[in-house]
């Protein structure tokens, strides 16, 4: 009568010691140091990759103009401000020329006096040559009476030195006419350097372009080569490129790039290297480049604005190519973990060229068709006991 | 010959399963806690590991970068990189700051590494999707544990970043998810300061009359670049080469470059002694605590088991079971209700373990110590049950 309660017991205590036994050796299994390692894996697929090199830089003007006085002085007006457009030759502002005007005027009339002195000059020579011809004919009309023997010796050698001084009178008189050119000349010159001097206080642009800094306003007090005005050529603009010297070989002129300013998420602008810069900077360890836009936005930028630059290189011969997530680091060694027959086995490779959607070149050490295990939940030993899962992009193991 | 404990268990066996499960969840308790301590222990190591260096270049007299904040000029590394012995050396900088995605902000510890391809020191050692960071700027790599997906955008100070790659159990020594951005931008988003700020030092410094002098055009512009530039990370990682001896190397470093040079020892002294050394030692001690309540609670329950069938005894001795037979039950029973309570506290604690927020770590041979130490902790209590048992006076059985 005992015996069939009992083995219903024995039977219910079974029904839970069983599975909760179960459930301790699955959980043993598979979590903890023994469970397998979730791994994804990829074929090495022999294939061309087009590396491409990222920079940024800013948005820059390829010519500024920074207009100023040569001299210091003090700014009179200002007839432009930021955003004017301006013509080649226009009047951007003036500097206050303090007596210069004044001095323009006295020299003028320096001028003018100069003028008068020069018609005085010249009636003087009329004078001194109307003298010698009466000299000169008296003189050889005595000398005729001399020959004749009507007049006396002395009376000719008056007539002689009479001639003389009216000689001397005559050359004194033209080099007098030369002293009062050469005067009006001199002044004349004087007159131009001062009105010369005063247009130089005119700020004028000599390209046409956009304003985009006024640096000074009418009283302020400037020193030479300080600009008052800055112009750039809006259709000239560049970007000021820097890609970081690790990831910056094959960068050179022409090469084709995009453009993506901050301001234009999404926006992609097609650009060309115009020029690598022949100087790095040494301290950011950044080589230069310049890149135009191939046809300028319509609305142009900001000078000064963010740009990301992309910049593609020819694709490079097929090589076997894996994903860099793949390449691991174990005892110093680059590699990847190889999947043979179920089997995982560390593989030294060299890699070469890289592109920017994580492709790498294998240049030694695997050969298109092999498998490698490119994401893993946890560190991989050659011992490591792993699943394959197929991996759903954007989803963590 | 039938089993007395077995029989004795069959009897009621209800109440012997649900005293096992009540105890296993006592256990699972100790196992989860044990697991705290040695995961807090694991993040410590794995932040060494993530770093994928041999030795840790600091400024001179701290405990950088981790335990302290050190500062470097960033061409440091290239007069470490000639020293003797140097495979490789990379800058790093670290810092814990708030990350924001979409609205919501995470706490996290960005990482700024040269984006000098896989297996660089620095670069996270493996992912669990996506890929490396293959731009100078503006991609991130970051932990399943900050939350992000791949291709979502994040903000750090004023910049945006792409998420590229996952990775898992990169972790700071706080248990903050790591986030890695390239070596650049992490140097702008740790000294540049905000908008307002550079705006309030620009104005401070054009009205110091020192730098704005009339007769000087451009001083002022070249004070204000000068200020808001920057040129220093937090360490430098260095990778020997093959055959040397990790002192043999750091100390010309030491000597010649009068900088601090850590060796992965020294490290692991610095992070499990200094950093983590009270919270480790908070946990241990509330480990040893739980541990001593569990065994008391295991030793009351077999006790109060068996003074529950006192009566029972009672009436096996009056009967003349050998007292070696009644021990034997009592111990069989008590080391039945152990090996249950510790199946059920694996398993409870392995089920819950991946709910923790940070990271918990339960090694095979801490579940191994905790069985042998439950079927000991219960060995002993059902000695004391035993010794009330054969106590028993058989009289009991019909008096009492």
């Amino acid at each position: 009568m005992k015996l069939p309660p009992l083995k219903s017991r024995t039977a219910a205590l079974l029904a839970v010691l069983v599975p909760l036994l179960g459930v301790f050796i699955y959980v043993l299994l598979r979590s903890g140091p023994l469970a397998p390692i979730p791994v994804t894996v990829a074929n090495v697929e022999k294939r061309s990759i087009a590396p491409a090199l990222f920079g940024i830089g800013t948005v820059a003007a390829r010519y500024t103009y920074k207009i100023g006085p040569t001299v210091a002085g003090r700014v009179q007006r200002v007839d432009v401000d930021v955003g004017d457009k301006v013509r080649a030759g226009q009047m951007l502002g003036e500097i206050e020329p303090v007596d210069l005007d004044q001095r323009i005027l006295a020299q003028a009339a320096a001028v003018r006096r100069a003028d008068s002195s020069l018609l005085a000059a010249q009636a003087q020579l009329r004078d001194a040559s109307a003298r010698w011809s009466f000299a000169d004919k008296q003189a050889q009309r005595y000398e005729k009476l001399l020959q004749a023997r009507s007049v006396s010796e002395e009376a000719v050698a008056m007539k002689r030195q009479e001639l003389r001084v009216a000689e001397a009178v005559l050359a004194s008189a033209r080099a007098e006419l030369e002293v009062a050119r050469q005067e009006r000349v001199r002044n004349e010159a004087d007159s131009a350097g001062l009105i010369e001097q005063r247009s130089n206080l005119r700020l004028v642009t000599p390209v046409d372009g956009l304003v985009v800094a006024r640096n000074a306003d009418p009283g302020t007090t400037v020193v030479a080569g300080q600009s008052v005005v800055e112009i750039i050529d809006p259709v000239a603009l560049w970007i000021d490129v820097r890609f970081d010297q690790l990831s910056a070989g094959g960068l050179r002129a022409g090469l084709p790039a995009q453009i993506q300013l901050r301001s234009r998420s999404g926006q992609q602008q097609r650009a060309h290297v115009l020029r690598v810069e022949p100087l790095a900077d040494a301290v950011t360890e950044e080589t230069l480049a310049k890149v135009v836009f191939d046809t300028l936005p319509e609305i142009l930028p900001p000078l000064g604005e963010l740009a990301e630059v992309t910049v593609a290189l020819p694709a490079l011969p097929a090589a076997p190519v894996v994903p860099n997530a793949a390449i691991r680091r174990v005892d110093g060694q680059l590699g990847v973990w190889l999947l043979d027959d179920g089997d995982l086995r560390f593989a030294p490779i060299k890699i070469g060229a890289t592109d920017l959607d994580g492709g790498v070149q294998v240049r030694e050490g695997l050969t298109a068709g092999d498998q490698v295990v490119v994401h893993s939940r946890r560190p991989l030993s050659a011992r490591s006991r792993i699943k394959v899962v197929e991996g759903r992009p954007g989803v963590a193991l | 010959m039938i089993s007395l404990a077995g029989r004795d268990i069959l009897h009621s066996w209800g109440k012997f399963v649900f005293t096992g499960v009540g105890l296993g969840l006592l256990i699972g308790v100790t196992l989860s806690m044990a697991g705290v301590y040695r995961g807090m222990v694991d993040d410590a190591w794995s932040l060494l590991d993530n770093s994928g260096a041999d030795l840790w270049v600091v400024q001179k007299d701290t405990l950088g970068p981790y335990a302290e904040s050190s500062s470097l000029y960033d061409d440091v590394y290239r007069s470490i990189r000639v020293m003797p012995g140097v495979a490789s050396a990379a800058n790093v900088t670290y810092l814990t700051m708030q990350v924001v995605q979409g609205g919501r902000d995470v706490r996290a510890m960005v990482v700024g590494v040269v984006p000098g391809g896989p297996g660089e020191p620095g670069q996270p050692g493996y992912l669990v999707a996506g890929r490396h960071m293959t731009r100078g700027h503006y991609e991130a790599v970051a932990d399943t544990a900050a939350g992000f997906k791949l291709d979502e955008i994040i903000e750090i100070r004023r910049n945006r970043y792409r998420v590229v790659g996952l990775t898992r159990h990169t972790v700071s020594s706080a248990g903050d998810p790591m986030i890695f951005i390239p070596l650049k931008d992490a140097q702008e988003a740790q000294f540049l300061k905000d908008n307002d700020v550079i705006l309030q030092q620009r104005r401070r410094t054009s009205e110091n009359p020192a730098f704005d002098r009339p007769g000087v055009p451009g001083l002022l512009d070249s004070i204000i670049t000068s200020q808001s530039t920057n040129t220093y990370v937090n360490a430098v990682l260095v990778v020997i080469k093959p055959g040397y001896a990790p002192e043999e190397v750091a100390e010309p470093i030491r000597r010649w470059k009068r900088l601090q040079v850590y060796t992965r020892t020294q490290m692991e002294s610095i992070l499990i002694g200094k950093l983590i050394a009270t919270s480790a030692k908070q946990i241990g001690m509330f480990l040893i605590i739980l541990a001593t309540v569990s065994a008391a609670i295991v030793a009351f329950i077999i006790y109060t088991l068996t003074l529950g069938k006192i009566r029972e005894i009672a009436v096996l001795k009056l009967i003349g079971t050998k007292n070696r037979t009644i021990a034997g039950m009592i111990m069989q029973q008590s080391l039945g209700l152990g090996l249950i309570g510790f199946i059920v506290g694996k398993i409870a604690a392995t089920l819950w373990v991946p709910i923790f927020p940070k990271y918990v770590l339960l090694l095979p041979g801490d579940a191994a110590r905790g069985f042998f130490a439950v079927m000991l902790i219960c060995l002993l209590a059902s000695l004391v049950a035993v010794r009330a048992a054969l106590k028993v006076d058989p009289a009991e059985a019909i008096g009492g």
